[in-house]
């Protein structure tokens, strides 16, 4: 962090921040200098920011009416839609917050795939953020689980009993996941203990992330490395507060819409039927955002198999920073791996839709080749790209291609304003 | 000074105690805090279940609740019974003959838990390509032993501790 020495004007201010200096902390976000060539797939840090305190808020609220016993939950979440004063619109913000949530944390990670922002300096911020994503994974399932319903109820038996995969101590381990000899009453109550717990742990893990943003800053889309602050950088405040705010007036246009119009579009119709543990409902599957791990898990014929790969495509990701070849970070100038880049991004969204297809036939074919693809991807394509891949010239700062007339930098410019 | 370094003193000895009895007293507060997840003295208390079994016509199964999870007591036809038993152990995944799989003398019963191995989702019964149970999550099928033959589950389904109090009563557990 480059900042200048800052010195509170009033004396008052100058009192306290010497005895902690919150104030030093204030005048570095404020003026923290952003490259300016930030486009909007930057913007959704501050969306991300912004739905983890929709759901703290709206959680807390929904916690003062839900209550958290196998016999009352089913009952408690109808009475919040039906009784409590605008219960159903803080439920289904609630619901549909978590789903937003998913949204933009993909559309960020896969800007971050990109544009390279996971490589050097920025491994330890790429780290942070999926263990952030996992926590998120983890409170999102345990929250599903708390209505109840057919869903919740089989959703947690069939998500705990991957663990029963695990040689020797599985079974030990999901019992005592259960505190029971199934799903039950003590699995629904420590769910909501933790689930309840998690989204601070992710808070704390939030401030980690940014801290760790604002040691090398940002990434920009040409992936330069800028000299800050110059005239390559803008001051967050307001340049980037006013972007920010207006990409999530957009974001929250489309969030609108779902939790007024489609509140239930993007859940399912068996969780409004109360759990039972006598009958599995015919079709489970889990939330749209787990569907890509959901097709991987089901694509091995083996129990223990299918759980290692589905927990390998999550934890491959934590080395991907080490298995990218490449000293370019944006693919701006990596002419094949933007080819690849969007192969992977419809790979995965191939084997979200075989997640929730059934597990036969064509589907499962496809949802082979699909989780074959997406470990390739990563342990081949990717390391070897960064040896043979002749990646086009990389302009010296941002304000050089736009300044300068014609030579190469310029062409890159123009490949980029495509993107 | 490097001397001094080598020789153990009375400090080194102190240290290598302090960090023991601190280890022994972190173990000491964590397990409680690790152990009050495993279930609790009610959930114990559920251990057993007593099913009346005499209204149940053969070919036909009941499903009961035992420990919240669910138990299929099927009395099978004496076809069900020798097919089962024809099936040559090489074929199996998981090789059991169905004689293992039932009480000695009550071969018609078998009681199991009605709970997939692969996942724990309830397979659904008289469905698959084995004319047993069939698991609709992810596709395991199950043959009329309640043996897994095809399909992502690792092990038949299990059989839990049972005994005959009469002939009419079956206690599990």
């Amino acid at each position: 962090m480059s900042d200048q020495e800052y010195t509170p004007k009033s004396k008052a201010g100058k009192w306290f921040n010497d005895r902690l200096p919150l104030l030093t902390l204030g005048s570095h976000l404020t003026d923290y200098p952003t490259p300016k060539n930030l486009n909007y797939w930057w913007t959704f840090g501050g969306i991300l920011t912004f739905c983890l305190m929709t759901q703290i808020i709206t959680g807390i609220v929904l916690a003062m009416h839900y209550v958290a016993h196998a016999d009352l939950a089913f009952a408690s979440v109808e009475h919040i839609m039906r009784n409590v004063n605008f219960g159903w619109l803080i439920r289904y913000i609630h619901s549909n917050g978590a789903s937003m949530f998913f949204l933009a944390v993909y559309i960020h990670i896969f800007r971050s795939l990109f544009y390279g922002s996971y490589k050097s300096p920025r491994e330890v911020i790429w780290i942070i953020g999926l263990l952030i994503y996992l926590l998120m994974m983890a409170t999102a399932f345990m929250g599903y689980v708390l209505p109840w319903g057919q869903m919740s109820f089989w959703g947690a038996t069939v998500i705990t009993s991957l663990f029963s995969a695990i040689p020797l101590i599985g079974e030990s381990i999901t019992t005592w996941l259960w505190g029971a000899y199934s799903v039950d009453n003590p699995t629904l109550n420590r769910f909501f203990s933790l689930h309840y717990l998690f989204p601070f742990l992710i808070s704390g893990l939030v401030i980690l992330h940014i801290w760790a943003l604002h040691v090398p800053g940002n990434n920009n889309p040409i992936g330069i490395d800028l000299k800050k602050p110059s005239k390559d950088t803008v001051p967050f405040h307001p340049y980037i507060t006013i972007k920010d705010a207006f990409a999530l007036l957009l974001f929250m246009i489309i969030f609108s819409g779902f939790v007024f119009f489609s509140p239930n579009v993007l859940g399912h119709s068996d969780n409004y039927i109360p759990a039972n543990p006598l009958v599995t409902p015919a079709h489970i599957v889990p939330e749209w955002y787990l569907l890509p791990f959901y097709a991987i898990l089901r694509s091995v014929p083996d129990k223990l198999g299918g759980v290692i790969l589905m927990f390998g495509s999550i934890f491959i990701l934590f080395i991907l920073p080490w298995l990218d070849t490449s000293k370019v970070r944006s693919a701006v100038f990596r002419p094949m791996y933007r080819y690849f880049y969007w192969i992977f991004v419809i790979d995965v969204l191939l084997l979200g839709y075989m997640g929730a297809m059934p597990a036969e036939g064509i589907y499962l074919a496809l949802a082979r080749i699909g989780t074959i693809y997406y470990f390739l991807h990563f342990i081949v394509v990717l390391p070897v790209l960064g040896l043979f891949e002749k990646t086009d010239p990389v302009p010296m700062s941002i304000s050089e291609p736009v300044l300068s007339s014609g030579g190469d930098p310029a062409l890159a410019k123009k490949d980029y304003d495509k993107i | 000074m490097s001397k001094e370094e080598k020789k153990v003193n009375r400090r080194d000895f102190l240290f290598t105690a302090s960090y023991t009895v601190g280890a022994v007293g972190l173990g000491a507060v964590v397990w409680p805090l690790v152990h009050q997840m495993n279930p609790d003295k009610a959930q114990q208390a559920l251990a057993t279940t007593e099913v009346d079994i005499s209204q149940i016509e053969p070919g036909k199964s009941i499903t009961v609740l035992w420990r919240g999870k669910p138990v299929f007591l099927k009395r099978r036809t004496q076809e069900e019974i020798s097919e089962a038993r024809s099936v040559s152990l090489k074929d199996l995944p998981d090789p059991q003959k169905d004689e293992d799989r039932v009480k000695k003398g009550k071969d018609e019963w078998l009681v199991m838990l009605g709970v997939c191995t692969h996942l724990g989702c309830v397979p659904l019964k008289d469905k698959g390509d084995y004319k047993g149970w069939f698991c609709p999550c992810h596709g395991s099928h199950y043959d009329l032993s309640g043996r897994i033959r095809k399909g992502p589950a690792p092990t038949n389904m299990e059989i839990p501790k049972f005994e005959f109090v009469d002939n009419n009563t079956i206690k599990i557990g």
